[in-house]
């Protein structure tokens, strides 16, 4: 399986087009925002210090699944989860789970997770991201 | 799509949500709805640092849609010229702000007391400001609120720095510590309405109309930006790679346009680059990420090996204000004069401008000693960074005056045919020749981004008078869209007719090429309108002597060719804007 990871985090400049990728990637419900991603380019605290993503970090172990009581994350042959939004009724069990704080609330109380199809890669302009096999 | 338009009222701690589809239809969003929100609310007659003044952030139809629709327009009445302020700012802004569901917000009234708005989503929150009043730099400002409210990542942080509170008519506003709404004093009227920040956060999103035209025309707006010639000045050395062609060619203004050539070696972007350049960064939803930022590490000098390393963006205007504008031909003495006006949230070009006059004035005796503290002299940088502070704490008349614009000073003091300001704005760096001289007397926000005069002295060579109008207008008309947006200018030839009226439609617009034109046309004359109902006139006075007295590179300008110029703008546009 394959997962998505940092390739440099310091060619990071911070402007979101994994984000607007990420919301724009579901071929059922395409969105045009951010408010759908399951990534998410941050400042560090400033953009004097540089910039950086967040996104899952495809454990082995998911705390996230194992908190979530709609089964409607699982864990994923070769590290993070899949996600069925149709059972997930917005508890964010799953997000106070996340240690690194990759999981981010859509804008319809839904939950937005990377699920590492590598969709954003092909949009970041500064090669920040690379998909490898696990 | 999205066409809400939120209204903060100030005086009573109040706001309202409307639907405003009527404007997206008619004026597409951006200055074009901008516009027409000031025009229903703000009477023109308004104190622009009075209670009354209104000012209207905007964002377009591609905010959130498409690849380089990064840029924020405000507009406001301006306490520096008197008349329409209009300034556009990148960063995280316009992203923030169409993320919470707004096409525009308007913000009017005065608070009582110090207070910052957070606007989250559909909730408006005024927050008591009063302890972070007087803060002297603004990047500790920004890393304060950045602590203490929520949205990380899906937000913006727009404040105004000390300048603003202490009303300097050149004041900024400073959003995520690089970007800027920098000209024609948006910061004062921040700090005229004890407003001192505001944050916005959002994460709504919209389905397109079509989706797979949608996905197949962002990624043809994101390959052209990425692969073609399009963008690639902005993405190597960045705007700074002008200094050396524009000294080269004489068009760069050297120590207040008293000198022809500057020795800028040292101060080149190309210099910038290889001794500084510690990072770039970008706007949201831009991959050119043109926003150089340099390392500059110093050493205290009374204590060894005690060292700080600052990071400090900079652009060619920047260096041009505070670097050949003043005669500061020393990297690092520049980088220091940047990193104080950006503490400080004052507009670098206005500063620049101002401090050179003053420098002239002290220098042939307008103004003395004991007006100007230090003896202001081109080329030595502490004196200067002494003045920078005092423009802000303005510890006597001179520096108060000063505080008001160069051209205030002059008014009152003697100068003005060296103050270097056109209609009331200080200049942008371009002393290239007709165009760019004419193009900000004529310019919507005398600006060298209004119409390019500067790009089209460098074009074209013998232009009559009234072509060199014609030209300008056009591009000026064809801008009004592209801030309607809105889109980067930088992105303009990635932007053009056809691709802008073919975006349109997987997000379920229709503009024609020819309607984009005609709406254009419409926002420029409405704009056109307003400046003069605020009393703008377009002639000889709004041009300081000095123009006449220059060389350039289209040689000495001649005084009739300006005045056949403005007589031809009167006739076939200003006199039409009724």
């Amino acid at each position: 399986m394959k997962i998505l990871r940092l390739a440099d985090v310091e060619k990071c400049v911070g402007c979101s087009l994994c984000m607007l990728a990420c919301s724009r990637k579901n071929v059922k419900n395409q969105r045009i925002g951010l408010g759908h991603s399951g990534i998410r380019a941050v400042s560090l605290s400033g953009f004097e210090r540089g910039a950086t993503v967040i996104f899952c970090h495809a454990c082995l172990e998911p705390p996230c699944a194992e908190v979530c009581p709609s089964k409607a994350l699982k864990p994923r042959k070769g590290g993070g989860v899949t996600y069925n939004e149709r059972v997930c009724f917005s508890c964010h069990n799953c997000i106070s789970a996340c240690k690194i704080g990759a999981i981010f609330e859509r804008d319809d109380e839904k939950i937005a997770v990377c699920i590492h199809c590598g969709y954003c890669v092909d949009f970041c302009p500064h090669g920040v991201l690379e998909v490898v096999e696990a | 799509m999205i066409s809400r338009v939120l209204t903060i009222d100030l005086s009573d701690y109040t706001y309202e949500i409307q639907e405003r589809e009527d404007l997206v239809e008619k004026w597409i969003g951006g200055v074009g709805a901008g516009i027409q929100i000031l025009k229903e609310r703000l009477n023109p007659s308004a104190d622009p640092l009075g209670q009354k003044n209104v000012i209207v952030f905007s964002t377009g139809p591609f905010t959130p849609a498409y690849p380089y629709a990064s840029k924020t327009v405000a507009l406001f009445k301006s306490p520096l010229t008197g008349e329409l302020g209009e300034t556009h700012a990148g960063g995280r802004t316009a992203m923030a702000i169409a993320s919470a569901g707004y096409m525009s917000v308007a913000i009017e009234g005065k608070s009582e007391k110090p207070v910052y708005i957070v606007i989250d989503g559909d909730r408006v929150h005024f927050r008591d400001g009063r302890s972070i009043v007087g803060i002297r730099d603004s990047l500790i400002l920004g890393r304060i609120l950045a602590e203490i409210e929520g949205g990380r990542g899906i937000r913006s942080i727009i404040r105004a720095g000390y300048a603003g509170e202490k009303l300097v008519r050149y004041a900024c506003l400073t959003t995520e510590t690089y970007r800027h709404f920098g000209r024609l004093g948006l910061g004062a009227v921040f700090g005229s309405k004890n407003l001192l920040a505001v944050v916005v956060i959002g994460n709504k999103t919209y389905p397109p109309a079509d989706q797979k035209l949608y996905r197949e025309i962002y990624s043809e707006i994101y390959r052209i930006g990425v692969e073609s010639e399009a963008m690639k000045k902005y993405h190597l050395l960045g705007t700074a790679e002008n200094v050396l062609p524009l000294n080269e060619l004489g068009g760069l203004p050297v120590k207040n346009l008293t000198e022809r050539r500057f020795d800028c070696e040292d101060i080149s972007g190309e210099k910038f680059a290889d001794e500084n350049l510690g990072r770039r960064i970008a706007c949201s939803h831009c991959p050119t990420a043109c926003i150089h930022i340099a390392a500059l590490r110093e050493e205290y000098e009374d204590e060894r090996y005690f060292f700080k390393t600052v990071m400090i963006g900079y652009d060619y205007e920047l260096i041009y204000a505070l670097g050949s504008m003043i005669g500061v031909k020393n990297r690092r003495d520049l980088l220091k004069l940047i990193h104080r006006v950006e503490s400080f949230g004052l507009d670098a070009i206005s500063t620049g401008v101002c401090l050179a006059w003053a420098t002239e004035a002290f220098k042939r005796g307008f103004v003395s000693r004991e007006d100007t503290i230090v003896d202001l002299e081109f080329g030595n940088s502490a004196p200067y960074l002494k003045a920078i502070n005092w423009i802000v704490e303005q510890p006597n008349e001179f520096y108060s005056d000063l505080a008001k614009g160069a051209r205030y000073a002059a008014e009152k003091y003697g100068g003005t045919e060296f103050a270097m300001t056109f209609a009331g704005n200080e200049m942008p760096g371009y002393n290239t020749g007709y165009a760019s001289y004419i193009g900000l007397t004529i310019g919507l926000r005398h600006s060298h981004l209004d119409n390019g005069g500067y790009s089209l002295d460098q074009k074209v060579s013998s232009l009559s008078p009234q072509e060199t109008v014609d030209r300008l207008v056009k591009e000026e008309m064809w801008r009004q869209v592209l801030s309607s947006l809105v889109v980067c200018f930088f992105a303009r030839n990635v932007f053009r007719p056809e691709l802008v009226s073919r975006a349109f439609l997987p997000i379920g617009f229709q503009f024609t090429e020819d309607e984009l034109e005609k709406i254009g046309e419409r926002i420029y004359m409405e704009k056109l309108k307003l400046k003069k109902a605020m009393g703008y006139e377009p002639d000889l006075s709004q041009i300081p002597e000095r123009v006449f007295e220059v060389e350039t590179p289209h040689g000495r300008l001649e005084r009739e060719f300006f005045e056949d110029a403005l007589n031809y703008y009167r006739r076939t546009y200003f006199l039409k804007a009724d």
